[in-house]
């Protein structure tokens, strides 16, 4: 029996005429060098080309944190016409770090949307969500309108015109200690439905929501 | 080894022999340094084999009928290489600073720095100069049928270079930093966002964060001076390679001569390396 095997020769092995290398061996030791020289050169690129893509695609994945910023007296806001305030959104900036909100206080006659401790003052965003130019209230016309591309909004922030794809952004706004503060961006579906902050540009309603998912970047609300 | 066959040199700068019988086999001083240069370059290639290499890329066979449509695919590379220099110098003025540094560094350049204004010119304009001349030479390629077998490889090439043209001209807009720089990055980076799926994460990449914030500047400073001139600079490299083993294309109005010599490489079609 032991000999009907002997004069097989084995198929994987294909140099067996290495010196040194035997029948029947797979793996011989040149095979063994040239698969650890890669294995270590691999391991060497990798040791430096990791640390930098994560270093360069860190920001996606850290959370910026935001402060409650005060922007006046409850006073300070009608609920028929809009107040600008400067919000520092990225801090130590300057100017590139600033944003304007258009703020008044709810009026339940229009403000339809479900009321809660942090919608009691709208403050919507005057970045306009077709691509990012800042909108301007025009008492006149009681319009937001975009020196852009010409989106125009309604009163509430819902798009009427142009090429937005959904109302203007929000931020949450609480009163603490008499003062108005104003927290972290949210964004809004046609049907004013709060969603995590996406950019401008993306579509909340029906499928949009899930191409253009949540980002692991923004602020998020905490619970208290 | 083998000496290489002499440059095609006009007659009168040619070195003239000695005549028979005079001197005593060594050059005279004179002579050796009017053949100093010579000696340097011998030298070095005897080591290097280098001017293979160059005569390979320089004094190779075209197509019959070549004419100045041909010369677009130069007129790119000299427009980056002037992009090159001039953006190197202008490094040295830069501060990729968002609190105010870097426009302030672009009026310095501007206003004060001695042919700032020049070199900055030439920088802005030769951009523009760039992304025109690629898509003339692209267009030279296309109507001409210059992307056909063997040349697909260069084409795509071509149009990885295109690309990274592009996001050149997208990542240096934003440097000088004014309110045109300033509200052209925020619509481009969200025109990026606009992609399904990966365009949030891209814009928040491209932007290091949820916002227009602190390092915002510079990344994009770094992928205009870093990161995109090198692979624009490698894939040239390739592109050239390529151009040269290939050959280039004959002009499609050549029809092929029939030749009562079948041996002949004049033929139009046959001009290879």
């Amino acid at each position: 029996m032991a000999d009907r095997h002997k004069n097989v020769k084995s198929k994987y092995t294909e140099e067996r005429d290495m010196p040194g290398s035997f029948e029947g061996e797979t793996v011989t030791r040149r095979r063994f060098m040239t698969a650890s020289v890669h294995t270590m050169g691999g391991v060497a690129a990798a040791a430096f080309t990791l640390p930098a893509l994560g270093f360069a695609l860190g920001p996606l994945f850290s959370r910026v944190p935001f402060q409650w910023q005060p922007i006046g007296v409850p006073s300070d806001f009608p609920n028929n016409t809009y107040v600008a305030k400067v919000l520092t959104i990225v801090p130590g900036v300057g100017e590139v770090g600033k944003s304007i909100a258009y703020v008044r206080a709810r009026d339940p006659s229009i403000d339809t949307e479900h009321a809660d401790q942090y919608n009691q003052f709208v403050a919507l965003s005057s970045r306009c969500m077709h691509l990012g130019c800042p909108v301007r209230f025009t008492p006149a016309a009681q319009r937001f309108i975009c020196p852009c591309h010409g989106g125009v909004y309604d009163f509430r922030g819902v798009r009427t015109g142009g090429p937005p794809v959904r109302p203007l952004d929000r931020f949450y706004t609480r009163v603490r200690n008499g003062l108005v503060e104003i927290g972290p961006r949210y964004s809004v579906n046609s049907e004013l439905h709060r969603f995590s902050p996406r950019d401008p540009g993306q579509p909340l309603d029906g499928i949009g929501q899930y191409l253009y998912p949540k980002r692991f970047s923004t602020s998020v609300l905490p619970k208290d | 080894m083998p000496r290489l066959p002499a440059p095609p040199l006009p007659k009168i700068l040619q070195p003239k022999p000695q005549r028979p019988g005079s001197g005593n086999g060594k050059l005279a001083p004179t002579d050796a340094a009017a053949e100093a240069g010579l000696t340097v370059v011998d030298w070095i290639d005897e080591r290097t084999s280098l001017s293979g290499g160059v005569r390979w890329m320089l004094f190779r066979k075209v197509p019959r009928g070549v004419n100045w449509f041909y010369t677009l695919g130069s007129a790119t590379m000299f427009a980056f290489l002037s992009q090159a220099v001039t953006g190197v110098f202008l490094a040295m003025y830069y501060r990729p600073d968002a609190t105010g540094g870097a426009y302030e560094s672009m009026r310095y350049i501007t206003d004060q720095a001695f042919l700032g204004q020049l070199v900055r010119g030439m920088h802005k304009w030769g951009a523009s100069v760039m992304v025109i001349l690629v898509f003339l030479h692209m267009a030279r390629v296309f109507f001409f049928g210059a992307y056909k077998y063997p040349r697909e490889l260069t084409w795509i090439i071509g149009v990885v270079l295109l690309i990274l043209t592009i996001a050149m001209g997208f990542t240096g807009y934003l440097l000088p930093f004014d309110q045109r720089a300033y509200w052209a990055t925020i619509v481009g980076v969200n025109i990026n966002g606009t992609g399904p799926l990966v365009g949030p994460y891209l814009s928040d990449f491209l932007r290091a964060g949820p916002e227009f914030g602190a390092t915002t500047l510079s990344r994009f400073y770094a992928i205009h001076m870093l990161l995109i001139p090198g692979l624009i600079a490698a894939l040239i490299g390739a592109h050239l390679y390529l151009v040269t083993k290939l050959g280039i294309s004959a002009p499609p109005w050549l029809r092929v001569e029939p030749d009562s010599d079948p041996q002949s490489e004049l033929q139009p079609e046959r001009a290879e390396v």
